[in-house]
């Protein structure tokens, strides 16, 4: 491929990862409006568009709508900063995952990634701790005390939870001998799925998932009885949606890691046996990405709506002795794998 | 010496519930559940909630099938009314009853929906009805005055009957 080639391949590949991923944020907070009903015995929203399918873009308007206020005590320029460093955290971390195998589309061999990197892994790694500054400036450059606390916990909780994410992202590098998230997903052929093999490394992936994401039963930073709203409570207006997209934004992250780490990607397991052409394979086979990463999103989504917060200590318990120790755990019983079978 | 530790937990739980994870399990299936049950949701504009005859709505006058009001004025349920909601002025007519309201007025602003003028009336003149959609504008239009009050007798049976047995 030539260089512009390359250049006009890589721009359409973000223009669609954007879109689909605003809109996915969006309907995120749709679906998560009526699960959460459905779980209450509700309706959820359904007047604005036929089953409220319009209701997003309502949400939205309003959003844009309100008054942007600022508080007196806040510096101005951190106070509007964080919530664009939230936004393009969540969205960047996103150029690294792939979503299917190599396809072939008008004689361009085009992967189904926007940026293939060596260090993909590392850089999502990297990214998701950047967030961390966007809760902590927002919680300190508010100047009230509830969003302060919101901050320091949410960074506390990151500390916490990024060890044993580390840890159980290690295993799944040992059995892959490789940073890049194309070659993770190639390495679980058939269902040598890393859920799998590593259980619980995947055990404490997802829960250290959930600490960074701030999702239920995590959401200390937020904790709405103790905090008023933590690190967002004086955002209102346009700043607050950004927040709010951006830990939506992180969900698909979230998942979308989960799924490339430790659900085998794009794959499908002994999909070559069926003897289909690879157009149909590779159609199924994003399919199967998507279908994945919905049911995960599904999963987060659920959990909330049925577990209660945990209390500070013992999020702080769990972190640090539990899920590390069980993340350690887990690299020498992959060590051991290796050793014993030699994969 | 040492402070004894105060013993924080009351029930000890067992090393199935300490895993932790089949208890989430247990209520994540529960909510699963759940999303499939029927909803409680009225929808209300189109589906309207029909209160049980002991429900306290509005409380409205009660008038005969000759067009009259049966209240004789006796001011009972304006001197009970906590909230000094009632206004009654009396006044002298030609027929059996001798006295009815001139005026009969209640702030539905002050009204607490207590069911103290319905208790204390001698005639069964005033009761509560199933009414439960006010909704005002302005604060003139919260005073009801004798054109609102008055409704049919045979539309507040259901009151009068529930009241008979219970009252």
């Amino acid at each position: 491929m030539q260089f512009w080639e390359i250049i006009i391949v890589t721009l359409i590949k973000v223009v669609i990862v954007l879109t689909l991923m605003l809109l996915t944020v969006s309907y995120l907070v749709y679906f998560e409006r009526k699960i959460s009903a459905w779980a209450q015995n509700r309706l959820g929203p359904n007047r604005v568009g036929w089953q409220g399918i319009l209701q997003p873009f309502a949400d939205v308007l309003k959003l844009l709508l309100k008054e942007d206020i600022i508080p007196d005590k806040a510096n101005k320029w951190v106070h509007a900063a964080a919530p664009m460093i939230a936004l393009f955290v969540a969205f960047t971390t996103y150029a690294v995952i792939p979503v299917g195998p190599d396809v072939t589309i008008f004689n361009y061999n085009v992967s189904l990634v926007v940026a293939d990197v060596n260090i993909g892994i590392l850089f999502i790694l990297a990214l998701t701790s950047l967030g961390v500054y966007a809760l902590t400036l927002a919680g300190w450059s508010s100047g009230s005390k509830y969003s302060l606390l919101g901050g320091i916990r949410s960074s506390a909780q990151m500390i916490s939870y990024e060890i044993s994410m580390g840890f159980s992202v290690g295993g799944v590098i040992l059995l892959s001998e490789s940073l890049r998230p194309i070659a993770i997903v190639e390495s679980q052929y058939g269902w040598m799925w890393n859920a799998i093999v590593q259980p619980i490394g995947f055990i404490t992936f997802v829960v250290s998932a959930f600490a960074e994401t701030n999702r239920l039963p995590f959401d200390l930073p937020e904790a709405e009885p103790e905090l008023v709203g933590g690190f967002h409570t004086e955002y209102s207006s346009m700043k607050f949606a950004g927040f709010f997209l951006a830990e939506y934004a992180n969900m698909i992250i979230a998942s979308a890691l989960i799924v490339t780490l430790y659900l085998g990607g794009w794959q499908i397991p002994y999909i070559e046996k069926l003897g289909l052409s690879s157009t149909i394979v590779a159609i199924l086979q994003v399919g199967a990405f998507i279908l994945k990463l919905l049911l995960l999103l599904f999963f987060f989504i659920w959990v909330r709506w049925s577990i209660p917060r945990f209390r500070y200590d013992q999020l702080m318990n769990l972190g640090w002795k539990v899920m590390f120790p069980l993340s350690l755990i887990n690299i020498i019983w992959v060590a051991l794998l290796i050793m014993i079978f030699n994969i | 010496m040492p402070v004894k530790s105060v013993k924080r937990r009351e029930k000890e739980l067992t090393i199935w519930e300490k895993i932790y994870i089949p208890e989430i399990v247990k209520g994540l299936s529960l909510t699963l559940r759940t999303m499939f049950r029927p909803k409680f949701t009225m929808e209300y504009p189109e589906e309207k909630f029909i209160p049980p005859d002991s429900y306290r709505g509005r409380p409205v006058l009660v008038q005969e099938e000759n067009g009259v009001e049966r209240c004789v004025a006796c001011g009972l349920c304006s001197r009970v009314c906590p909230a000094l909601a009632i206004e009654v002025q009396a006044a002298e007519t030609e027929i059996e009853k001798e006295r009815y309201p001139e005026k009969f007025e209640i702030n539905m602003i002050r009204c607490i929906f207590c069911g103290f003028c319905e208790e204390v009336c001698p005639e069964e003149a005033i009761v509560m009805s199933k009414d439960y959609e006010l909704a005002f504008s302005n604060r003139e239009e919260a005073i009801f005055g004798k054109d609102k009050l008055l409704i049919p007798v045979n539309q507040l049976q259901d009151r009068i009957d529930f009241l008979r047995q219970y009252k």
